[in-house]
């Protein structure tokens, strides 16, 4: 059991563990299980000026700000208390094209070589942090939903809607990968 | 707030399920896009089989949350927003690495320049709340 808590969990036992948050939520309150939602009651919580989209109170919607905070405790005790330390078992084309591509850091999560203060006035951090943050924000109000809310909530509740934006967020990862990021790295 | 305390407990499980499963980690999420590994096909795919099952038997049976009313799921609408927004959601996806579940538990895990990343998002919903009059629906 120890074994098991210290090592990566494999997606046969993740998926349900993720999946199981749908009929939770709705148990304990009926609140749908979505994540980018939070982004927005912050911004109503904090925008400077009145926008007519954040006219709301935001305190009514607490519970969403208290699950994304759970998130990152529970990312945290995961990473110092449940870690083994064992490299993200990618495949071996994906460390091939990768290293290609001049990614050297192989070792935690994500790369050095992009994610680091260091980094992050650089062309590549302007890119991959600040540019990609933005369109994730961006994007996922203007779609009405993420990997979250669409992609595991619409389409556990069989929505046309969340698959129509799932299969645009394949497409967008996708010219992202093949096509912008080399442009990016080379 | 006391109420809406288990909500904290039930974010805490799902951060650490995120990194135990690697879903935050930007190879995992290169792999996917590159199509070279399962992992995170079957991440998703067990989420959405193991929560459609779980909704069509709430639905069936007529279930009730814990406050005693009934479970609902609120439908999604169609507009162009799922098509535009879902590409530029996709590029940022595959830029960081992280959808917003993933960013918070990226912070939490300790690479603390993620909180860049999020200002970054919570600017670009804020951005949209700003000009989505003029963005087509």
């Amino acid at each position: 059991m120890f074994d098991f808590l210290m090592k990566p969990w494999p997606w046969y036992v993740a998926g349900p563990l993720i999946g199981l948050l749908v009929p939770l939520l709705l148990w304990l309150g009926n609140k749908p299980f979505g994540v980018s939602r939070s982004f927005k009651h912050i911004c109503a919580a904090t925008t400077p000026i009145k926008i007519k989209f954040f006219d709301y109170n935001w305190k009514d919607h607490i519970w969403n700000l208290l699950l994304v905070g759970g998130v990152v405790l529970g990312a945290f005790i995961a990473a110092h208390f449940m870690n083994d330390g064992s490299r993200v078992a990618i495949s071996e084309n994906t460390v091939a094209d990768l290293k290609a591509l001049g990614i050297t850091d192989f070792e935690g999560l994500l790369p050095d070589d992009l994610f680091n203060w260091s980094n992050l006035l650089t062309g590549k951090g302007i890119v991959f942090m600040i540019a990609g943050g933005f369109f994730v924000g961006f994007g996922t109000r203007y779609a009405g939903g993420c990997t979250s809310g669409h992609s595991i909530t619409g389409l556990s509740d069989l929505q046309l809607p969340s698959l129509i934006a799932t299969i645009c967020f394949f497409i967008g990862g996708i010219i992202s990968t093949y096509f912008l990021i080399p442009l990016i790295l080379k | 707030m006391k109420k809406n305390l288990k909500y904290l407990l039930v974010g805490i499980y799902f951060g650490i399920v995120l990194v135990k499963s690697e879903v935050v980690s930007w190879f995992r999420i290169q792999e996917m896009f590159r199509f070279q590994g399962f992992h995170m096909y079957g991440v998703i795919g067990m989420a959405v089989i193991v929560g459609a099952i779980s909704l069509f038997i709430i639905k069936k049976r007529h279930m009730k949350s814990v406050e005693g009313e009934n479970m609902r799921m609120k439908p999604k609408r169609f507009h162009t927003g799922l098509v535009i927004g879902g590409l530029l959601f996709g590029l940022g996806w595959a830029f960081t690495g992280a959808c917003p579940g993933p960013i918070y538990a990226i912070i939490g895990s300790g690479t603390t320049v993620f909180l860049i990343v999020i200002l970054s998002a919570i600017s670009g919903v804020w951005v949209y709340g700003l000009i989505r009059k003029k963005l087509p629906h």
